[in-house]
């Protein structure tokens, strides 16, 4: 396929580039097949799914926003939403303290820095499924941390968030945490020793105790390495069902239900192929517009002010 | 992260401060680890002591019976092959998944990094924005569309989904990496005659043994941990470790083996654990970039 003698002339060079062109434009066919059928086309197909009356098969109706109608009139979506919106700001906010924490803690010069790196990291190496049952496990109320303490003493300590309504979107976030913040103090300890010395150094001289360095100078300067972190917290949130089915199966009731299980459930095992696009197409607008400003930020306004 | 012992700030004498980062340190050790120790001692004592005793206590009398039960005998519904068979399945799934989209993201990449070719980079555009929409906006044309092409429920089938929602990550990780390489090296190959995949395979594979590292490391735990594609897509004859895990310990009828439901899921975190001790700091640069994918 090489070309193989040297282009001289500027109009054999021409040919050339172009043939050369065209074995790439042939080599990117798979990625525009998968953008233009999967990525484009699949989502749109959704969202027109979701102005249908479609149930055990989709049939292609335009019944406008009826399937919103239902939607947001089903007690089993508003309960996810919420929960989704619940998760979301602990579990992000958890994982961003927690790994700050363990970020900075780690900086301070500490004896096998290695171990406790590797310690906090392991539980993201292992699936939400894997995180789901042990934490399941752990908490479970007749056998597990309330009756490790009930056997230490306390016969009425009470832990039974796992089956308690209130309580178990809490136990989600938990888990979630506990799979996550090692990863935020990854990103983080990488910005923190990307910091100048020069700025500890001067800090001392000034008689700045440490703490007010680093929530002062050291907290803006790794800001971006923050709003990176949150980006990729923001997409797991989303996501979130493996952690669900594995942990609580939605329950009790449906007060640890989610969006992503929602779509599932209905196209899958409710047959309700309307109502699940609908939902499915909400999902992808929150995070469109979550994503929007995060995208201007980044992409169109930083270029726009390069020369 | 360097091994060299940087001068400047050292440490002060052992005091109160010092106590309290440790003390820190290691209760936060302790939270990491107590699911875990949590779950290899429970996979190590029969029911009855599961039943009795506490979750934290090492086994009176250690048995290695719920590992082997796990392995050959675990049920999950009316199958009682262990999750040895979602292990095999789990292999069968990883290996082509595994090498084509790594192969796919180094094609895409070399070509988006040394090659114009018109439209490619709004298409790259819009793959890396759709890497960030929840997979339930896909999954359920995905579907209509497999199984009009007979390759739904098939091993074709979950391959297939890897290889493409692995597309933009994969891709970017290359595309990145191979931007970063001089671009001398690659118009000297032009000048000696190298076409599109000459270059790619004598001049830039090569070269590309980092990246490779960390593309394989992000696609054998992403794939492996993998749940609601194993689920959606790959029938019941392929269903992945982590959707058989889930369905042994969540259909149980009856009285729950948690000593059998714990020594299988530490068999099914087995294989991303031993990439992530094996592999160290390549794991974090992995992650770290791949993230995007979940």
């Amino acid at each position: 396929m090489a070309v193989s003698t040297l282009a001289t002339a500027s109009q054999p060079a021409r040919q050339h580039r172009r043939r050369r062109g065209l074995a790439a434009t042939i080599a990117l066919i798979p990625l525009a097949v998968v953008v233009v059928v999967v990525y484009l086309g699949c989502m749109l197909w959704t969202v027109r799914l979701s102005f249908s009356s479609s149930k055990l098969l989709p049939v292609l109706d335009w019944v406008g926003v009826q399937q919103y109608d239902r939607l947001f009139a089903n007690e089993r979506f508003t309960v996810s939403a919420i929960n989704i919106g619940i998760f979301g700001v602990l579990f992000i906010g958890g994982c961003l303290v927690l790994g700050f924490l363990l970020a900075v803690f780690i900086d301070q010069r500490i004896r096998a820095e290695g171990v406790f790196r590797t310690l906090f990291l392991f539980p993201h190496a292992m699936s939400f499924v894997v995180t789901g049952l042990a934490w399941q496990w752990f908490l479970n109320p007749t056998l597990g941390l309330q009756k490790l303490v009930r056997d230490a003493g306390f016969p009425s300590f009470t832990f039974d968030w796992l089956v308690n309504q209130e309580m178990v979107i809490y136990t989600l976030v938990i888990a979630g945490v506990w799979q996550a913040a090692g990863l935020v103090m990854a990103i983080l300890l990488a910005g923190l020793r990307g910091v100048d010395e020069d700025l500890w150094k001067a800090a001392r001289i000034d008689g700045i105790p440490p703490w007010r360095v680093y929530l002062s100078i050291v907290l803006p300067l790794i800001g971006p390495m923050i709003v990176t972190a949150t980006v990729l917290l923001a997409v797991q949130v989303v996501k979130l069902y493996d952690l669900v089915v594995a942990m609580t199966r939605g329950g009790p009731g449906i007060a640890s239900e989610v969006p992503a299980k929602f779509v599932m459930d209905h196209f899958f095992e409710r047959n309700n192929i309307g109502l699940a696009t609908a939902a499915a197409t909400m999902m992808l607008v929150t995070v469109v517009a979550a994503l929007a400003p995060w995208i201007y930020a980044r992409y169109i306004r930083a270029a726009g002010r390069q020369p | 992260m360097s091994s060299v012992e940087p001068s400047g700030r050292r440490p002060r004498r052992v005091g109160i401060a010092r106590i309290g980062v440790y003390a820190f340190l290691l209760s936060a050790a302790a939270f990491f680890l107590l699911p875990l120790w949590i779950m290899v001692m429970t996979s190590l004592k029969p029911m009855e002591e599961v039943w009795q005793g506490n979750i934290l206590a090492w086994p009176s009398s250690p048995t290695v019976q719920p590992w082997i039960q796990a392995w050959s005998a675990a049920c999950t519904g009316l199958e009682c092959g262990g999750i040895s068979v979602g292990f095999w399945n789990s292999v069968r799934i990883l290996v082509p998944s595994l090498v084509l989209s790594v192969l796919a993201g180094a094609v895409n990449g070399y070509a988006l990094s040394f090659w114009k070719v018109k439209g490619a980079n709004i298409l790259f555009g819009i793959l890396l924005a759709g890497a960030f929409i929840p997979y339930q906006v896909f999954l359920y044309p995905l579907v209509r569309m497999f199984s009009q092409a007979g390759i739904y429920n098939s091993l074709a089938g979950i391959v297939i989904v890897h290889v493409v929602f692995g597309m933009p990550i994969m891709t970017l990780l290359f595309r990145n990496y191979y931007a970063s390489l001089p671009v001398e090296l690659f118009n000297a190959a032009r000048i000696d005659g190298g076409g599109f995949w000459t270059i790619f395979t004598h001049v830039l594979l090569p070269m590309s043994t980092p990246i490779l590292i960390v593309a394989t490391i992000l696609q054998v735990t992403g794939i492996w941990n993998d749940f609601i594609f194993g689920l959606t897509f790959a029938g019941r004859e392929n269903l992945p470790m982590t959707v058989q895990l889930n369905n042994i310990v969540n259909s149980t009828q009856g009285e729950r083996a948690y000593n059998v439901d714990m020594a299988a899921t530490i068999l099914t975190a087995l294989v991303p654990l031993a990439v992530y001790f094996l592999s160290g700091r390549w794991f974090v640069r992995g992650i770290a970039a791949g993230a995007v994918k979940g």
